[in-house]
């Protein structure tokens, strides 16, 4: 079972490393709106420090919604997924994959590069590592929900917009969590409490998200 | 066993029978909802701190109550029809879906109107009031989808796969939001009202849950007999009606 897994995943990070494009542009639209808020709102430093960590979250929720189409369209178009799921493997076990390289395309490298956002925003260094902790404990949540959404929305008429209107209620708790990690740590809070709640919602969401992804692909392949 | 407790999902079966009750709920929702308003207007006294505007909790809290219940029941029906295969299960959340989403607008219209009398301001980011809000996006969110699938069966099935998804994230959704506004302190008013309710207030908003609860029932049947019409109407039963009409 482990090296279908460890196969699946080679195999999607070496298609993205053939068009590099496309995970780079959603780290490049992470930067960018999260560099948009300061031109809005202006350059006052107790101000940005306070808004930092929703920023950088509410980007990493809108740059999450935006990688999540191209999740399973292309194996749709070319064929690639009846084949997945017609294999002696589990499809559980492919979703799971998918998920997993999702994550490592997206959701990691988003997570890396947040604490430079932070700096932009005057964190302090212990609110720095709060930020990367939350966030490498909350993005493989959104890959794990959204590829339900994903999956839902597969070969469906304007499904960019429609897959944000489902995943981004979804998303709440997670935005809620790990933006108040952050805050509680400026405030001088352990922020122990909220790393362990992205922790428990991780653990419920893939469970949930996996079994809700492969009943979606089962619908939409009918 | 063989029971024909399964008699009325056929759509072909319910059709007629579900015709035959719209009338009794309707009534049923009239005279509640009378005998609700009345209570509310002439009998319940004003309250001592908000003086009248305090009456809008009649139309507010039976709102908020069925916006709740409904999304459960939406996705009860659609998890049926999820596991047996019924088709009128599907047809069922899709008719509930609308219902469900307007007593949630309507819960959160009716407390920016009492919000800005007793509060001084439309709107505030209560725990309550924000996870209202994004139960009507779950909602909007089922009737999208459902609206983007154009085969009724798929859209039907991924309709329930989401309804599930967001029955199991209403109770977490809903202590995020509670925790995440105890953290902010933001907004020091909150709905805690005085703990002493008028008997005469709480008959009200009774009478007027139960006319919201059959008017839910009323309307989602009128509009299950519709969806069941555009569905079917290749099917001979309802060429005959037709024919017959």
């Amino acid at each position: 079972m482990l090296p279908g897994f460890a196969l699946i995943v080679g195999r999607e990070l070496r298609v993205a490393l053939r068009r590099k494009g496309d995970a780079l542009n959603v780290l490049v639209f992470f930067v960018i709106v999260a560099s948009l808020f300061p031109l809005g709102v202006g350059p006052e430093p107790n101000q940005l420090r306070a808004m930092a960590a929703g920023v950088v979250w509410v980007a990493a929720l809108l740059a999450a919604v935006l990688s999540l189409p191209r999740m399973f369209a292309a194996d749709l178009a070319d064929g690639t997924l009846e084949q997945m799921l017609v294999s002696a493997q589990p499809l559980a076990l492919v979703v799971a994959a998918k998920i997993a390289a999702h994550w490592l395309l997206t959701g990691l490298p988003l997570a890396l590069v947040a604490p430079l956002l932070g700096l932009q925003y005057d964190l302090p260094a212990n609110a720095l590592g709060v930020l990367l902790a939350s966030l490498l404990l909350g993005t493989p949540v959104l890959s794990l929900l959204g590829a339900a959404g994903a999956a839902l929305t597969l070969g469906v008429r304007g499904a960019g917009a429609l897959l944000g209107l489902l995943v981004l209620p979804l998303y709440v708790p997670v935005l809620v969590f790990g933006a108040g990690a952050v805050t509680a740590s400026l405030s001088g809070i352990n922020a122990s409490a909220y790393l362990s709640l992205l922790g428990a919602l991780l653990a419920v969401s893939s469970l949930i998200g996996p079994w809700a992804a492969c009943a979606a692909l089962r619908v939409a392949l009918d | 066993m063989k029971s024909d407790w399964l008699h009325f999902a056929a759509p072909q079966a319910f059709f007629p029978i579900a015709g035959k009750l719209i009338p009794w709920f309707s009534v049923l929702a009239g005279v509640f909802a009378l005998a609700g308003l009345y209570v509310a207007f002439f009998v319940a006294p004003t309250d001592h701190q908000q003086g009248e505007s305090y009456r809008i909790i009649f139309i507010h809290v039976p709102a908020a109550w069925m916006s709740m219940f409904l999304y459960v029941v939406m996705a009860g029906w659609a998890g049926l029809g999820f596991v047996l295969n019924t088709r009128l299960s599907g047809m069922m959340a899709s008719a509930l879906a609308p219902t469900g989403a307007m007593f949630t607008f309507l819960a959160l219209w009716s407390g920016a109107l009492w919000g800005k009398p007793t509060w001084g301001a439309w709107w505030v980011w209560d725990a309550r009031l924000t996870s209202e809000l994004i139960l009507l996006f779950l909602y909007l969110g089922f009737i999208a989808l459902k609206a983007a699938i154009a085969d009724p069966l798929r859209a039907d099935r991924a309709g329930a796969i989401l309804a599930l998804l967001g029955v199991v994230n209403v109770p977490i959704i809903y202590f995020s939001v509670q925790w995440w506004n105890t953290l902010h302190q933001g907004a020091s008013v909150s709905l805690a009202r005085a703990p002493s309710m008028a008997a005469t207030m709480l008959t009200g908003m009774l009478l007027m849950a139960f006319a919201a609860w059959m008017y839910s029932i009323a309307v989602s049947l009128a509009r299950v007999r519709t969806i069941i019409l555009e569905r079917e109407r290749d099917a001979a039963w309802v060429q005959l009606q037709r024919m017959a009409a």
